[in-house]
């Protein structure tokens, strides 16, 4: 390298140098966030670490498991009738629905099958503990994005369906009702009438929802467009429900899979959105909200008579073999994968819950959005956090 | 209101003063706890088909009391870290700017505080101090939502001074004069097209400036939709997030007492202020009845702000800069130069 | 479960997926199973566990990741049955009770268990591989299906099974100093050894006496 011995040059140098190091003192580095685990916009306690730059997410990385219950584990010491007590505390917002899917396993090993009066009751209370679940999306929805009314129309009208299923089943939260060959009871008398008054309760709510917020300009700013999920990606992450549908996917188990339950012979649509955006996923549950209400009246006037029970011991001992049951939950697709040995007790209980699934695509999805956006994403792919720790 | 006092009786400055001072707390608190009653707990309430307090007096309207002795009560935390001076001095510096705000606001054709020709610049300048305690508040307190809490707002009150001025330049271009009393004044002697029936509230003539200054106040008031700084689902309440007991019930009277001020500014510029069609504006009758007309207009414009508060998503911070920019601000320069054309034209 | 009792009835898109899989990995295919109309299950080779998966993902349309996991076939030498109100002490030197496996057969204590599904055609397949040792590794399905990092690291937490290529093989419940990996059968329930769980028979008649109908399926208070 030769010497430069012109002063202006060297000056030049110099200057040079020092606008680098001033570039090098002033470069900025980013800043780490602690989204939870007690925030507002985790419904729970999961807690999203995210590294910022300005509003820009760089990175973002869930951590869970402070509600981690070790059901898998648990399951393994407790008979089969006990373990659906367990399960329900799964999806805590839409707990008949946890049961079902297990209580089905169970049968497909036994080779039991639940009476067609269980089987229409039975798919009655999972389509209105979807309700129940959904319907708290819909207003939570608002008030993640800052929208405080709806979740009080939401809380109004989501306890009348908690209602219908206490009346059912004494629980408001927790029903524990699913038993392996059919339901504990039969409806109560003018029951069928009570929730007709509700299910219009519930589209009214529906109606509100679309002219509150569906059509504001600025929910739609906040959600078209945010946190795209092709309908590749989404399988491959395992992303099942209304998010999936909401990319395009006309994947419903409802419709395409389903033993046990009678949706096959209601009619019903499956509501698909080809954007793949929050405001999709939005927009997909509005709709099953209302499909579901058509489904129960439907339900509540084609139960069949009978019994509710089909005859099992009075002991369960599950004979050895493998069952794996999914059914479409208000979250998404929960299956449950039972390995029996004959015991009075499952050998193992494998469960996969839809959040957990649905919220693995977080990492990928958050990267280059804003802090708002992540909370409006996250509300979007609506997780339960039970759902995701077990 | 000094005026009035000094007819009746001789007072010594500094009782005047003093005066003064109570009144000005008064007519600050009075119309923060009218607000927060009216609105934030009842009507609120029942737009969301709720009740609301209904225990504390009847209809729970001592509830502000209750709350206020609450707050009372309750440790005053400074985090560990915390800037201690700084954090502890940002609710008065926000509450400072309400209570100036307060002074250029009349209240009856003598009833008002001071009386300066330059009254409602003086009113828009003042109004930005609040920004400052913001940004101290959230610098202070040494956590990352309330600093990012504290550069949103920073961002937002400095991007919607600018349409909130430019839409008062419209008024004051109308009403030829800067003096907050002067615009009462050409309101309340106006004509529409030669009929002085009702004077000629601005909100006739300056529709669009009332709608821009609603929409600015909105943002000046950090409240939904326009609310990212204290976003609670994602920065936990932003620059409040590590305030208690006392130091917060302060924010509270200030984002309270600042919308009820607001809400007075609106009034004076473009609904007429103390001023009620059918009575002669000079009339003594005004510094008795002023202030109840103006409290009462004060409702009626804090009704559309909070309306709005309660329905409303929240918007992202590009958009929100967006909307000022791209929107607000041409919309007033039009505004401003129509005026213009039309006070020459005629 | 062997349900091949009578003449089975044939299930021709399961038996297509089993096909597939058995011309795409030949050897690494080792025993499948098909319920027809309901269940297809597969067994495959450790090594062949990565190339399973992008068969099923390229050759059969099965884009949905399902979920994955492991079971662990080893009896557990807790006493873990209807009467056992407390964990046994399980003795050092008893010999552990003989393993059994469940549908597509086994060979080894750790069996990797995963669900994958073809949304458009609605179906849905198994898969298993055994893993041999006590501490069992396999290549990570990252690759394959995105969706499998939480999984594996839920799989390495609680069964101790390595997954090699994950970019992130952390804890994902337990916190990161957590020693041993709850999900295998060895692991005493702790809860259990404390205290015992009362909950595990009926400690007193249902109400209307004991009669056995049949349609009481008997649970505890």
């Amino acid at each position: 390298m030769t010497a430069v011995d012109d002063p202006r040059q060297l000056a030049y140098i110099a200057g040079q140098a020092s606008d680098a190091r001033v570039n090098l003192e002033i470069e900025t580095e980013g800043m780490t966030l602690n989204i939870g685990p007690q925030h507002p916009a985790t419904h729970g306690t999961l807690r999203i670490v995210v590294k910022l730059d300005g509003e820009r997410v760089m990175r973002a990385e869930p951590i869970m498991g402070y509600m981690h219950r070790g059901y898998e584990k648990l399951v393994e010491v407790r008979t089969y009738p006990q373990v659906t007590s367990l399960i329900n505390r799964i999806d805590w917002l839409g707990s008949f629905a946890n049961e079902v899917p297990f209580i089905l396993a169970a049968e497909q090993i036994m080779g039991v099958e639940a009476p067609p009066r269980a089987q229409w009751i039975r798919t009655l209370l999972f389509e209105l503990s979807r309700i129940a679940n959904v319907v708290l999306f819909l207003g939570d929805m608002g008030v993640q994005l800052g929208a405080v009314t709806p979740v009080f129309f939401a809380f109004r009208d989501r306890e009348f369906v908690l209602n219908q299923i206490e009346a059912v089943t004494g629980g408001r939260f927790h029903p524990n009702f699913d038993r392996i060959g059919g339901l504990k009871d039969d409806i109560p008398k003018g029951w069928t009438e009570e929730t007709k008054g509700v299910l219009g309760r519930i589209r009214k709510f529906c109606d509100e929802m679309e002219d509150l917020v569906t059509g504001n300009e600025i929910f739609q700013a906040r959600t078209r467009g945010i946190g795209v999920i092709p309908a590749d990606v989404g399988l491959s992450y395992g992303l099942s429900g209304a998010n999936i549908r909401a990319s395009g996917v006309d994947w419903d188990l409802r419709r395409d899979g389903g033993i046990g339950l009678v949706h096959d012979q209601l009619d019903w649509k499956v509501w698909t959105h080809p954007d793949g955006d929050s405001f999709a996923r939005y927009w997909v549950r509005l709709q099953e909200v209302r499909e579901a209400c058509n489904m129960v009246e439907q339900l509540l006037d084609g139960i069949p008579p009978g019994p509710v029970m089909a005859k099992v011991p009075r002991i369960i001992k599950v004979p050895p073999g493998e069952a794996y049951v999914e059914t479409e939950n208000p979250l998404g697709v929960m299956g449950y994968y039972v390995v029996s040995k004959g015991d009075l007790v499952p050998y193992r209980v494998k469960i996969r819950s839809a959040s957990f699934n649905n919220i693995s695509i977080t990492p990928w999805l958050l990267e280059g959005t804003y802090v708002p956006d992540v909370v409006s994403i996250l509300a979007s792919l609506y997780f339960i956090l039970g759902d995701i720790d077990r | 209101m000094s005026d009035l006092l000094t007819l009746a009786v001789e007072l010594a400055w500094w009782q005047q003063t003093g005066i003064r001072a109570v009144l000005g707390l008064v007519a600050v608190l009075l119309p923060a706890g009218t607000l927060v009653y009216l609105f934030l707990f009842k009507m609120m309430s029942f737009m969301q088909s709720r009740l609301g307090p209904m225990e504390a007096g009847p209809h729970g309207s001592l509830q502000l009391l209750a709350e206020v002795g609450k707050f009372l009560q309750k440790e005053d935390i400074i985090p560990e870290k915390a800037d201690r001076i700084v954090f502890k001095a940002a609710p008065f510096v926000v509450l400072i700017s309400t209570f100036l705000l307060v002074l250029v606001i009349p209240a009856g054709p003598d009833a008002w505080f001071i009386d300066v020709d330059t009254g409602i610049f003086l009113a828009l300048a003042v109004s930005s101090i609040s920004v400052i305690g913001i940004l101290m508040a959230g610098w202070a307190s040494s956590s990352k939502y309330s600093l990012l809490g504290a550069l949103r707002a920073a961002g937002q009150l400095v991007a919607y001074e600018l349409p909130l001025l430019l839409a008062v330049v419209g008024v004051v271009i109308q009403a030829g004069t800067l003096n907050v009393q002067g615009i009462v004044m050409a309101q309340a002697t106006g004509e529409i097209f030669g009929w002085g029936g009702i004077g000629n509230p601005f909100i006739l003539t300056q529709f669009l400036g009332f709608a821009i200054f609603l929409i600015a106040v909105q943002a000046e008031l950090t409240q939904p939709p326009f609310d990212m700084p204290v976003a609670e689902s994602e920065l936990v309440t932003g620059y409040l997030t590590e305030y208690s007991g006392l130091r917060f019930l302060l924010f509270f009277i200030g984002e309270f007492a600042t919308a009820g001020i607001f809400a007075a500014l609106a009034a004076t510029l473009f609904l007429g202020g103390w001023y009620v069609p059918g009575i002669d504006p000079t009339s003594d009758l005004f510094n008795v009845i002023g202030p109840a007309v103006l409290l009462g207009k004060v409702i009626l414009v804090s009704f559309l702000i909070f309306w709005f508060r309660f329905t409303y998503p929240r918007f992202r911070e590009d958009q929100l800069q967006q909307l000022a920019w791209k929107v607000l601000i041409p919309l007033s320069l039009a505004n401003i130069v129509v005026t213009g054309v039309l006070k020459v034209v005629f | 479960m062997d349900s091949a009792t009578e003449a089975p009835p044939v299930d021709e898109r399961r038996d297509a997926v089993v096909a597939a899989l058995a011309e795409a990995l030949g050897d690494g295919l080792v025993e499948s199973h098909v319920e027809a109309g309901v269940e297809v299950c597969v067994r495959v080779s450790a090594d062949a566990w990565v190339d399973a998966g992008r068969a099923l993902r390229d050759r059969c349309a099965m884009s949905y990741f399902g979920f994955l996991s492991a079971i662990d076939w080893m009896p557990s030498p807790y006493g873990r049955d209807m009467d056992a109100q407390v964990d046994l002490e399980p003795s050092v030197d008893a010999e552990p009770a003989a393993m059994e496996w469940g549908l597509a057969g086994g060979a080894t204590r750790f069996q990797l268990l995963a669900r994958v599904h073809d949304p458009i055609g609605h179906l849905g397949v198994t898969l298993k591989a055994d893993l041999v040792g006590e501490r069992p590794e396999v290549d990570s399905w990252i690759g394959v299906y995105p969706g499998a990092n939480w999984h594996e690291r839920e799989a390495w937490e609680m069964f101790g099974i390595t997954f090699r290529g994950h970019p992130n093989q952390v804890h994902l419940y337990l916190p990161s100093h957590f020693e041993g990996n709850p999900l295998r059968k060895d692991y005493p329930l702790l809860a259990r050894r404390v205290k015992p769980w009362p909950g595990i028979v009926d400690v007193e008649l249902m109400p209307g006496g004991d009669g056995d109908d049949g349609g009481d399926e008997g649970e505890g208070p």
